[in-house]
Order: structure tokens, then sequence, then C-alpha cells
């Protein structure tokens, strides 16, 4: 590909600089404040139990993913779309409610337990390694499943056709086509996930049942909070900082582009798929990845449906300030997600990885450390309460930009490779060239990418608590209010609007991406 | 310099609106804990109260929770914007007057309804609780630490290093056993069906009946049995006595309202402030009302022994009692 010195490309550069600089700068600045810091056995343990858990539940979540995804792919069926909205609700729940939501489908007093009780056997103890890698699953199988579904839709209808005119059977296929796809889009998914779990903090202690279950994260709360040791804490955060970039570059590095050619974008017929053995498989996987997602989901809608008409006007009023920094977040994190992903395409092999790996930092950063870094550098000069939403609104979209970027860096890849040389003879450059040749090329990564940091935005506490005072907190953190003043019910209906509120978001982006197409 | 002059001057007075006269509108920024300014805290009626009789702006500022409170007041340091720090508690005390930015109060002549007395200098108490574990009426609960050590009840408990009454439990065993400390937290190891970030999550899981019983405050009942009309909740009495928590309020030294602060502080130990603790932030009140506390807590348990360290030793006392709970649990 020709190099060409392009606005977009320096945007991109910039951008993923931007959160560099803000991962980076917050712990250093929490280090200056301190002096200095030193790591203790304790915090090498939480290290290591954290890479464990982490590595377990993204090899699992992605393993299970390969199948979902593939009987999505290859099905169609009434309300397809529909599930695929909803099975990536987890994805976007506060913390406190999915657990709260798989406590009650496979807790002591679930519906698990209860059924495994009525024939006579010993209720299920989901206590311990298994249940966070169980509640890592539940939270980021959808995640893996869509990015997975975004490959299989990425080979073009025409190579089915061919493979079909060949006589190719599922083996064939699956030899050509989608072990291809999967060796590029698969070491993608693995690291996205492996990195979300590794900041996992009330999950891993709740579901792991006590203080074996000691992340990173939590260690970093014990040094700011327990000790005030900012030191620590930050040296803790940079130990986590490292690891992320050296996982992103070996996982990216293992990435093998697919070389699967362009297509005209109509609808793909899967004539390989057809055999009735293969279709009870696909209706096994897709039944099974449905229940396992939707029943804890249903148990937040049942708790909460009852008190949501009641719920006080204060809880109303978090939720409109969550859907702007949800919108602002979201326009933010795709701006900044689709210039890093044209710098990506555009730049060379090497350099291209290092900006990506730059822009995934925001996964794995602390948000305890972000906020405080944050307070220190801005509080001599503005009052903390005034920047709470404005702050909100970035640093979500900052942490969810790696999310954006899974989705968009294959598809601007593939828009280059497919339609590259085509706008380039058509002497199309610039904005000319993106607006025309590119983003109509990637607009269902592109919604689906709104969608998911909208979702996110309105989902995620991040460091709005340094920030916010009562009258600016938003949904999640007046979730937490109800239930620190005893009101649970309250909670479990803010809890519910929070899921209607950020699906409806995710939905609206994604619907839109996904236009008048079959998706 | 006339703030110390009027504050000499008044300091034993409620003369406020003389105060309020010479310095316009002043605004009184007040840093508490997340759940005391929700609407369902005690926050608005205290703000209301309060602006009626100071002719001052009383602002407060929600941050997380008692320990987030005073890393955020140590965060801003001596640039504090912070006239008054209410919601730190007697595990905290120590390391917040070692800051050195908190002066010394002058509610001398209140008669606090506390079971210990109360000596510090620095820091006001306006309400406090005892910990204790809640369960359902249903349950027939362990009469103290060995008994439930010994016990199949399982428990629901917060990371002290997270949450506070997690930090009282560890204190709690701690006051309570001593040297045979190690010995019932590890006896309790197989009890404790996990442990959580907060007390919110702790206590959600319980409703959910998680487990038999959640460690929570002897008031959690109360709220149960008011708001709720539900008397099925209940607190179990433990012989060893009931470690405390005694919530108290701090005026910034450095603050140019140090006056108004002051009788602040004063205005928290007056029944106004006192009447609405009960039914908002669901603790006992430091100083008991005139109408007495509300119907329903005459149900609740009284411990015969309330369990406090001076708050000078808490410090070096829980950094070897998490030692202890991470060598018991982590096993």
């Amino acid at each position: 590909m020709a190099r060409r010195a392009q606005p977009l490309t320096l945007a991109g550069i910039g951008a993923a600089g931007l959160v560099g600089a803000l991962i980076l700068g917050t712990a250093v600045a929490v280090l200056a404040e301190a002096g200095r810091g030193r790591l203790g056995p304790a915090d090498w343990a939480a290290l290591r139990f954290t890479v464990v858990q982490a590595g377990l539940s993204a090899a699992l979540s992605v393993g299970l993913a390969i199948p979902v995804a593939r009987a999505l792919a290859r099905r169609r069926f009434a309300g397809r779309g529909l599930l695929i909205t909803l099975l990536g609700a987890p994805f976007i729940l506060p913390v406190i409610v999915a657990v709260l939501g798989l406590l009650a489908v496979f807790g002591r007093s679930g519906w698990v337990s209860a059924g495994l009780q009525a024939v006579g056997l010993p209720p299920l103890s989901i206590y311990g390694l298994h249940g966070v890698v169980l509640a890592h699953v539940f939270f980021n199988l959808p995640l893996a499943v869509r990015l997975i579904l975004h490959g299989w839709q990425a080979i073009p209808a025409e190579r089915f056709r061919l493979a079909a005119s060949l006589g190719f059977g599922p083996g064939d296929v699956a030899r050509v086509l989608e072990r291809p796809m999967l060796r590029s889009v698969v070491p993608g998914a693995l690291l996205v996930v492996f990195l979300i779990c590794t900041t996992s903090f009330a999950v891993a202690l709740t579901l792991g049942g006590g203080p074996r279950a000691t992340t990173v994260e939590l260690a970093i709360y014990q040094a700011v909070r327990f000790e005030f040791d900012l030191g620590r804490a930050a040296l803790l955060a940079l130990v986590q900082i490292a690891l992320t970039g050296a996982v992103a570059l070996a996982a990216l590095g293992a990435a093998v582009p697919d070389g699967m050619g362009a297509g005209l974008g109509r609808v793909v017929a899967r004539w390989d798929a057809d055999a009735p053995m293969a279709r009870r498989v696909d209706a096994v996987w897709i039944g099974l990845g449905a229940l396992f997602l939707l029943a804890p989901l249903l148990s937040v809608v049942l708790r909460g449906a009852p008190g949501l008409l009641d719920l006080p006007g204060a809880v109303w009023a978090a939720a409109g300030r969550s859907a702007v920094v949800a919108l602002v977040s979201a326009a933010l994190a795709v701006t900044m997600a689709f210039a890093v992903a044209v710098a990506v395409a555009r730049l060379g092999r090497r350099s291209g990885r290092a900006v990506e790996a730059t822009a995934m930092l925001g996964i794995a950063a602390s948000p305890l450390v972000i906020g405080t870094g944050l307070f220190l550098l801005t509080f001599p000069a503005v009052d903390p309460v005034t920047l709470a939403l404005p702050v909100t609104a970035s640093v979500n979209a900052v942490m969810s930009l790696p999310f954006a970027l899974r989705a968009l860096i294959p598809a601007v890849a593939a828009a280059e490779r497919n339609h590259g040389r085509l706008a380039d003879s058509l002497g199309l450059v610039g904005w000319r060239r993106h607006w025309r040749a590119t983003l109509p090329a990637i607009r269902r990564p592109l919604g689906f990418a709104a969608g998911l940091a909208a979702a996110l935005s309105m989902g995620d506490l991040g460091v709005v608590a340094l920030f916010a005072d009562a009258s600016s907190g938003t949904l999640p953190l007046a979730l937490y209010r109800l239930m620190a003043a005893y009101r649970m019910d309250d909670a479990a209906a803010a809890a519910l609007l929070l899921l209607a509120a950020s699906l409806a978001l995710f939905w609206v982006f994604d619907r839109g991406g996904r236009g008048h197409v079959e998706a | 310099m006339r703030f110390p002059l009027i504050a000499l001057a008044c300091a034993p007075c409620f003369a406020l609106p003389a105060l309020a006269a010479e310095e316009e509108a002043q605004t009184l920024t007040v840093y508490t804990y997340d759940s005391f300014v929700s609407e369902w805290g005690p926050g608005p009626a205290v703000e209301e109260a309060f602006e009626a009789v100071c002719a001052c702006d009383l602002n407060f500022v929600g941050v997380g929770d008692g320990a987030a409170l005073l890393a955020r007041v140590r965060l801003e340091g001596e640039r504090t914007r912070a006239d008054v720090v209410l919601g730190l508690d007697t595990n905290l005390t120590a390391e917040a007057a070692a800051t050195g930015l908190f002066a010394q109060h002058e509610v001398l002549d209140v008669a606090w309804d506390l079971p210990v007395v109360w000596e510090d200098d620095m820091f006001v108490p306006y309400d406090w609780g005892y910990f204790a574990f809640v369960h359902e009426a249903a349950f027939d609960p362990p009469g103290d630490f060995r008994d439930l050590a010994s016990s199949d009840a399982s428990i629901l408990i917060q990371d002290p290093r997270s949450s506070t009454p997690g930090l009282g439990l560890l204190l709690w065993v701690e006051a309570a056993y001593g040297e045979a400390a190690p010995e019932i937290w590890a006896e309790l190891a197989d009890n404790v069906v996990t442990v959580t970030k907060g007390w919110s999550e702790a206590y959600g899981l319980f409703l959910d009946g998680e487990a038999d019983m959640v460690l929570s405050y002897t008031t959690s009942p109360a709220y149960h049995l008011i708001a709720e009309g539900d008397d099925s909740k209940r607190a179990a009495p433990f012989a060893e006595g009931h470690y405390m928590q005694i919530e108290v309020a701090g005026a910034v030294a450095s603050s140019p309202n140090l006056p108004l602060a002051q009788s602040f502080l004063r205005f928290l130990a007056t029944d106004p402030v006192q009447s609405v603790l009960p039914t908002t932030n669901w603790m006992y009140p430091a100083v008991t009302p005139e109408g007495g506390l509300p119907e329903g807590f005459e149900t609740l348990i009284a411990p015969e022994r309330a369990l406090l360290y001076p708050a000078g030793q808490v410090p070096e006392i829980k950094a070897q009692a998490l030692d202890t709970w991470l060598g018991a649990l982590s096993r």
C-alpha cells in the first residue's frame, strides 16, 4: 500500500498517544505524589491469581464463543436479531447487578440449586476459582461471540458460493474458509477478554469466595484505602499496564491477517451447513448460549419490574445524565477508534501494532488509579465536582476504545485491502475517500462499536465516584446509593432501568449500523 | 483577622445570625460519604435545619465511604475546599488526626449518650452503632464466635480492605479474642460463604438467601421493621460483646470559615440532626433526642459489652489483624 501523508493517520497516532499519556500519566502522577513505592509478596500473589483467572476466563469464553458464533452465522430464524442484541447484555451490566443476577441462577438458593434439591441433590457451590471463571464467561462470552460473528460475516458470500460449486463439504469449508478467518480474529478476541478480566475486582472477590481471589485491582484498593500507600498503588498500576502492553503485543503478533478478498456484500447462503445433524448441533449451541446468558438477565427483570414505575425522580434524573454521558462518550470513542484503525491499516505492521497496543491500554487501566491521578492533576486548578461528567465521558471513551478497536481494525483493514486500489485509481483521498469508500464498508462494525461504547459508558461506575457528588451522580452511582440506604427493591428497579437503557442505546446504534441489510 | 475573635465570642452560643450579618452568605462545605447526602440519607434534613439557623449556604460533597473520604482529604491536604469532614469513624480518626489538617473542637459541654466515655478533642461524634450478624427470625443463631465457628451456619462478610464493616469485624474478633484471634479465624473460614467488596453486596446477597447471616449492624432490623413493616430480621447477640462504630465529624483547621464550621459541629449534637439520624442513617444518635428513639428501636438487641479500641491503637492493630485474616482465609 502506498504511503500517503494522511491527516487521519496522524490523528490516529495522536489518539493512541493521548490514551497512553492518560493511562501512564495518571499512574506517574500518583507515584510522584507518593515519592516512592515498594511491592510485597502479596502483590505478586495477586498478580499471579490475576493472570491465571484471566487466562482461564479468556480461553473458555472464546472457546465457547466459536461454536455459538458459527451457529448464529449460518442459521436464520425469527427473532435472531433480537437474540443477538440481548446476548450482548451481560457485557454491559454493572458488576453488582450481574453478580446478583448470576447468583439468582447459580447461587446457593438460586434456580439451579433449587432444581438440584428438588431431585435430592446438594445445592451448587459457585464460590471459588470456578465461580470467578463462570462469571467472567458470563460477562465476556457475548463480546467474544459478537467479535467472532463479525469475522464470519466478513467472509464474502461469493466464497461460500464457490465452495458450494466446488462440492466442498463442511470439513473443507472449515479448513479453507473458517480456520483462516479464526486465525485472524481469535487472538484479538482472546486478548480483549483476557485484559478485561485482569481488572476484575468485585466479581473475582465475591465469586472467588474470599481473599484467595485477590486481584491486582483489589491490591490497589488496599494500598489506597487501607494503607494510603499511593506509591504502591501506582506501582501496581504500572505493573498492570506493563502486563497489558506485553500481552497485547504478543496476541497482536500472533494474529494472521486473512486473505478472503472482496465481496459484494450479498446475503450469505450456506449450502455446506444444510445437513440435519449440523442443524441440530447449531440449535443446541444457540439454545445453551441463550439459556446461560439470558436466565440471569431474566432474574434481573423479574426482581426489578415491580418497582420500576415507583422509582424516585432523582433516579430518572441520574438516568438522563448517564444517557448524555454515554452519547458523548460513544462519539469520542468511535471517532478515536476510526482514526486509530485507519492509522493501523496504513502504517507498517510493526508500528501499526505499537499504535494498536497503546490504544488497548485503556482496557487494563485501574479506574481507581486513573481517578486518583486525574484528581491530583486537576485538583489544584479546578473544582473536581464541576469536572465529574466531562471526566466520566472521556475516561469511559478511553476505556471502551479497545472494544471499538477490536471491531473496527479488521473492518477498516479489509475495506482498505478491498477497495483501496479502486479508491486510489479514482483519486479519492482524505475525508472524501473515507466518506465514499471506507465508511460504507464498515457500517456494521461502526454501529456495533458505537453501541458498545455507549452501553459500556452507561453501565460503568468507573472514575465518577471520586469526582461526583449527589447532584451529578450517574445511574450506576444512584443504584449503589439506593443499596447503601437498604432500598434493595428500588435498587433492583434501578438495575432494570439501567439494563433497559444500556440495551436500548446499544440496539439503536447497532441496528443503525446494520441498516436494512439482513445481519 | 476578625474570625478568631468572633469564634471566641460565639463558641458557646448560637449567635450565628450576627456572624452572618458580618459576612454575607457564607458557604460551608462539608465533605461526607455518599449515602449521607443521598436523598434517602440524613443530608437533606440536616441541610435544611442548619440553613434555617445559620443564614449560610450548606454545601454537602459526597465522596465514596468513610475510608475514601479520608483518602480524598489526604490527597487534597492543605488545599482542601472542605470546611468540615463528616463521616469518619473511630477506626480512622487516629490517621485523620495525624494529617494535622483538623482543628480542635469546642463542643465540650454535651452529655453524650454513648456506651463509652468520649474524650477526643478533635472529632465530634454524631451517631454510633454495634456491628452484628443479622439473620432471619426463623434461624437459630449461634451465641458467640466459637459457637459460630463450630456450627455449620453460613455467613457473608465484607473485605476489610475495601469496606468499613469488614474492618469492624476484623477489630471485633481481635478485641474479643486477642492472641486467640488467628485460631478463631481459621475455624470461621469454612463458615464464610464469600467476602464482598462492600456492605451493599453482602446485604443484597443475604436478602437473596445466599447465607444464614450477614455482617451488618444491630440496628439493621429496625430498617425492615420501620420502613417496610417487616419484623422478620434479627441481630444475633454475641456473648463476647459487640464492636462499636462511632461516626464523627471534624473541622478543617485551615478553613477560612472555621467559626462557622465549629458551630456546625455543635449543631450536629442538637435535636434537629439527632432526631433524623436513627431513621435515615439507621444508627443510634450520639445524643438521644427529646422525643426519645423512634418506635421500633426498643425491639433491638442491647449488647451487654461494648468493644472499642482506643483510636490511637487502631492503625497498628488493624495492620496485624489484616495479616491474620488474610492468612486464615487464603488457605
